[in-house]
């Protein structure tokens, strides 16, 4: 038996590192032996404290939320991860860009699958947040508590899209150049102030290195910060609002 | 407000009361932020707005006349334009689409101007013939220089009917 002496001296080792004053002042809320201390424990905890300390049952099956928010999130963080690994080798600049792009895909190990996770990732990210729109406004997860918490999601959707928008031009390709340059025309048609706002977006008349530095900045570091902001925000509101929306159907167990 | 309180005169007397030190320091704060606000957001702009551009010069010479054969259209591949020289004279017409901006191209064969984006249309002349394109495209000054080259002012859109005699 001395898998049992082995497993009680780790249990016990780890019962006395919890009485250690270097535990106690990370982990304030002590063991979790009232229902008190397990709700303190996810509160008291910054990684936690987002969620709710309980949940429907029938708000866990795949058919209520399809997990399209959580693979949202997910999305993001591969985003992030692949998106800071490319970072590495792409300079963004003109001169450089396209081939930076083209070491990734043929020179860098391994550099055409991250490139892939990133660019695939990116074009799912756009197609699951309609989905998850679609999916909560059929469910009526825009009714009130939840209003506020649908007005986030719709400035994390537009969100998602400058990323996409501002990423499709880092390649530095004749796709991108002529998106880009396609797209910052539509801006210039609104009325009075399109073609400033155009100038200004573009750092010049026509697609050139500036507009590359610019989307660059905003792909890498603005509108990422924005949207960790908003998602923050959102998943907190999920919690405050009385947890994930659950249809009629869910309540008579019949879906 | 802790202000209300202190004057409990009621509702009238509230839109007659004096403003008390709190109030003005109160709007000379918001309003001096504000300004210094609406100032930084100008600064803002003007940071971003860049003030030396690496761009081709809007005013070029488009080189000797008789490079253009009578009835032939010629794109300028890095000014974006065309040099259209007719029996009556020579004109210059924008080779950038009035839908989106993309790069038009001159079809000789069915003696039209094509977006590849978008397939709008378009006469020799800039007329605008199908397609999503809202606009004719435009013509820009074209003169002789003193040297007798053609020399095209992009910054002037000229009307569609001038023609710069050759």
């Amino acid at each position: 038996m001395t898998t049992t002496t082995m497993g009680t001296s780790f249990h016990s080792a780890l019962e006395n590192l919890r009485t250690t004053g270097v535990w106690k002042s990370i982990f304030r809320s002590g063991p979790a032996v009232t229902n008190r201390a397990r709700s303190l424990k996810v509160f008291d905890n910054l990684l936690l404290h987002w969620l709710p300390v309980k949940v429907r049952e029938n708000s866990l099956g795949v058919r209520a939320t399809y997990y399209l928010g959580s693979l949202l999130l997910f999305l993001f963080i591969i985003m992030a991860v692949t998106g800071v690994f490319l970072m590495f080798y792409y300079r963004p600049v003109a001169p450089n860009a396209y081939y930076d792009m083209k070491d990734l895909r043929f020179v860098v190990s391994n550099g055409v699958f991250v490139r892939n996770m990133h660019r695939i990732g990116a074009h799912l990210m756009v197609l699951l947040a309609f989905w998850h729109m679609v999916h909560v406004f059929y469910r009526g997860g825009y009714k009130p508590p939840r209003e506020f918490n649908w007005v986030i999601g719709v400035m994390l959707l537009l969100l998602t899209l400058s990323l996409s928008y501002t990423g499709y031009l880092l390649p530095w390709d004749q796709l991108a150049f002529w998106a880009t340059t396609v797209g910052s025309n539509m801006i210039s048609a609104a009325p009075a102030i399109g073609n400033e706002v155009r100038f200004v977006a573009l750092g010049g008349h026509t697609v050139g290195g500036n507009t590359l530095l610019r989307f660059y900045v905003f792909h890498v570091v603005i509108l990422p910060l924005l949207a960790f902001l908003f998602i923050g925000a959102h998943l907190w509101r999920v919690r405050k609002d009385g947890g994930l929306t659950v249809g009629a159907k869910d309540h008579d167990g019949q879906d | 407000m802790s202000d209300d309180k202190a004057n409990p005169a009621g509702a009238n007397a509230d839109a007659k009361r004096e403003a008390s030190r709190r109030d003005v320091l109160n709007e000379i704060t918001w309003g001096a932020l504000g300004i210094a606000g609406l100032g930084a957001a100008a600064l803002t702009f003007q940071f971003f707005s860049p003030n030396v551009l690496f761009e081709l010069p809007t005013t070029f010479r488009a080189g000797d006349p008789d490079r253009y054969p009578v009835n032939s259209v010629t794109l300028l591949q890095d000014q974006l334009i065309y040099i259209v020289r007719t029996a009556s004279g020579f004109y210059a017409v924008s080779a950038v689409c009035t839908h989106l901006g993309c790069i038009t191209q001159w079809k000789p064969e069915v003696n039209t101007i094509t977006c590849p984006c978008h397939s709008s249309k378009f006469q020799p002349t800039g007329e605008r013939l199908e397609g999503p394109a809202p606009l004719p495209l435009p013509h820009y000054a074209i003169n002789f220089t003193a040297d007798g080259e053609l020399q095209v002012d992009k910054l002037q859109i000229i009307k569609a009917d001038q023609v710069l005699k050759a």
